[in-house]
């Protein structure tokens, strides 16, 4: 074994089919999506298609029964074309279908998984208005009827895929008196009474949707708990920590993605006083700066990832992932722009789209703040000898 | 009796065509390390064929069977081939040939492994590209179907087979224009860029495709000699475009074609 970013065969393939993907499929639509704000339908059709959007469910429920290093490769692979769509197969992978494949019974996986791998969005609801980093503050409520149903009452705020998603997890507490303890898990159907009663304008990740939904006495079948009734908040925990990674990968991706237009451009592009502008010292220097720290992003990433895969404890290396990639995607994508000049600035060119998008690495999924606090409580426990 | 196919299609794996190739240090072959290889371009145009002529007719096609010429590592490119819906596959495994010889496997040489290869099979039906990125040679199919003393259709650019007569009716894009050519099995036909779009590959269908049948095969259980007969001399990369000029008037145009003897 080599370098840790060498990967078996099957990431490998699948790395080729989405680039390919990425080239044929998105890339044609990437500026139009961002402009108005919209995922094109005919994309997320195609990532069902192509099978992208159940890596890593079994293939007795029509996924591709993939690792999740391979999952978070797909990820990465896609943002470095468009951030918004990696974010979308993301979300519906590492969060709904890893949610329901873990803590499902046997009668969500059967009817959910299929039609997660087939043509359903899904979308993770848990954040709230009065609930970012402060989770557990939800205010949903789930009441209790007498046949054991539960009707869902409340609202959710910035919830990404919330305009597309037909399946969402949702986090509502069934006993309020027992702080986050009542907190459960459901699998709820559009259907069922979701509204989506908003669609955030937003700096970033424009064509992705984040939505502010609400639930008006919606009824979920008993059958529909998520999990264990009354520990909604170690899956919501649990789910988190994976997703972090997710997004580590996104970002990855996206600092890729911005470095490799701009470092292409530097170098065949553009000359000024008789050489192409990479030659001059200060842009190389800059440039293996850049590059240095992309590498580190990325070690990180698959390093957190292959712990995962191997059943260890990850839950530091995934924020440390998370808050370097997110860190390393600012930094890059600022960069790429400034190395394009006039050109990077206007946005014919793709790359200031990259600047816009990174800003939310930083917040979504846990705040960079969130993930320094977590890395330090496991570091004050590893160094604390009483 | 009801026609049934039995398609041999031979792939090769070559470097991406997103690459730019580059004249190793030695200047005696292409740099090879560290390069991404792929599934040549026209050689997947040929799996596809073979797999859209199954979906288009049930029970024609009995199967499809893929089979490359190349070191271990060609084994990647079956499973693509594999993947995109062939049944099973044979690497004639070629010893010590790493990335930078695999071009030294000279067109004849091939053509003679995959007659051995298709006497032994039962296939009636050839669809391979008509090129490989590498080389555009452009002769492997027609030493083939010489060696096999079959009928040979290349550069494909429509397939269609009558069931009923058993006859292949093969469109070709020729410099003037189209040619239709028709044969009866048993049939080579090799792939030109427009004959289909090839399909992408589910992941599902990449993690089945482990599964499928492979085997390894030698040349000399093929009893075939495969050493060169040719001998590169050098390789040197094409001259360096140098800057033309710009004028400001058609007559300065006419003059400046003058000038370079281009009129």
């Amino acid at each position: 074994m080599t370098s840790i970013l060498e990967f078996d065969e099957d990431v490998e393939m699948f790395r080729s089919v989405v680039s390919r993907f990425n080239a044929d499929v998105v890339a044609p639509r990437v500026e139009k999506m961002d402009e108005e704000e919209h995922i094109d339908p005919s994309i997320i059709s195609a990532l069902f298609e192509t099978g992208l959007m159940a890596v890593e469910t079994p293939e007795e429920y029509g996924g591709a029964g993939a690792s999740f290093t391979a999952a978070v490769a797909i990820v990465e692979e896609l943002a470095k074309c468009d951030p918004s769509v990696s974010v979308l197969n993301d979300v519906h992978n590492t969060l709904v279908n890893t949610c329901v494949r873990k803590w499902g019974s046997d009668y969500i996986k059967e009817k959910y998984l299929p039609q997660l791998s087939t043509d359903k969005l899904g979308a993770f609801a848990l954040s709230e208005p009065s609930a970012g980093s402060d989770a557990f503050a939800l205010r949903t409520r789930a009441r209790k009827m007498s046949d054991g149903d539960f009707v869902i009452e409340g609202g959710k705020m910035w919830i990404t895929n919330g305009a597309e998603a037909e399946i969402f997890v949702v986090f509502a507490n069934a006993e309020p008196e027992k702080g986050y303890r009542g907190i459960t898990a459901f699998v709820v159907e559009k259907p069922w009474g979701v509204k989506v009663v908003k669609k955030e304008k937003k700096l970033g990740i424009r064509a992705s949707s984040t939505a502010v939904l609400a639930f008006d006495e919606v009824r979920v079948p008993k059958q529909n708990v998520l999990g264990i009734y009354g520990q909604g908040y170690k899956i919501a925990i649990e789910c988190l920590n994976e997703g972090r990674i997710g997004i580590a990968a996104q970002m990855t991706g996206l600092a890729q993605g911005a470095f490799d237009r701009a470092v292409s451009y530097v170098f065949n592009d553009r000359q000024q006083f008789g050489k192409y502008v990479g030659e001059f010292q200060g842009m190389q220097f800059q440039i293996a700066q850049i590059a240095s720290e992309i590498e580190a992003a990325r070690l990180l990433l698959y390093n957190a990832a292959r712990i995962k895969d191997a059943g260890g404890e990850f839950v530091k290396e995934a924020a440390m992932a998370k808050l370097i990639g997110s860190q390393v995607a600012e930094k890059t994508a600022s960069k790429a722009v400034e190395w394009m000049g006039g050109v990077g600035f206007t946005r014919d060119e793709t790359v200031e789209k990259f600047y816009r998008d990174a800003k939310i690495g930083a917040i979504y999924e846990g705040t960079s703040n969130i993930q320094l606090q977590t890395i330090a409580r496991l570091i004050q426990k590893q160094y604390t000898l009483r | 009796m009801p026609l049934r196919l039995n398609i041999v299609v031979p792939v090769k794996r070559v470097i991406d065509f997103a690459i730019k190739p580059r004249i190793n240090a030695s200047k005696n072959a292409i740099e090879t390390n560290g390069v991404k290889f792929s599934l040549n371009p026209f050689c997947e145009i040929a799996v596809e064929e073979a797999v859209r002529l199954r979906e288009s007719s049930k029970d024609l096609v009995e199967s499809i069977t893929l089979v490359s010429a190349g070191s271990a590592k060609a084994q990647d490119t079956l499973r693509a081939g594999l993947a995109l819906g062939a049944d099973k596959a044979t690497l004639i495994e070629i010893p010590a040939i790493d990335d930078s010889k695999s071009l030294e496997l000279e067109p004849l040489a091939v053509a003679k492994l995959l007659r051995a290869f298709v006497k032994k099979s039962n296939a009636n039906l050839v669809i391979m590209g008509k090129q490989a990125i590498d080389d555009d040679s452009n002769q492997t199919g027609q030493m083939l179907a010489g060696l096999l003393n079959w009928s040979q259709a290349t550069n494909a650019s429509k397939v269609t087979v009558d069931e009923a007569s058993g006859v292949v009716t093969v469109s070709r894009e020729v410099d003037g224009g189209t040619e239709t050519l028709s044969a009866p099995l048993p049939l080579v036909i090799t792939t030109d860029l427009r004959l289909n779009t090839p399909r992408y590959t589910k992941l599902q269908d990449i993690m089945k495709a482990k599964k499928k049948k492979t085997e390894k095969v030698s040349p000399e259980s093929l009893g075939v000699d495969i050493s060169s007969r040719l001998e590169i001399l050098s390789l040197s990369e094409p001259p360096k475009r140098t800057g033309g000029g710009k004028v400001d008037s058609v007559d300065a145009l006419i003059g400046k074609l003058k000038e370079t003897g281009a009129i």
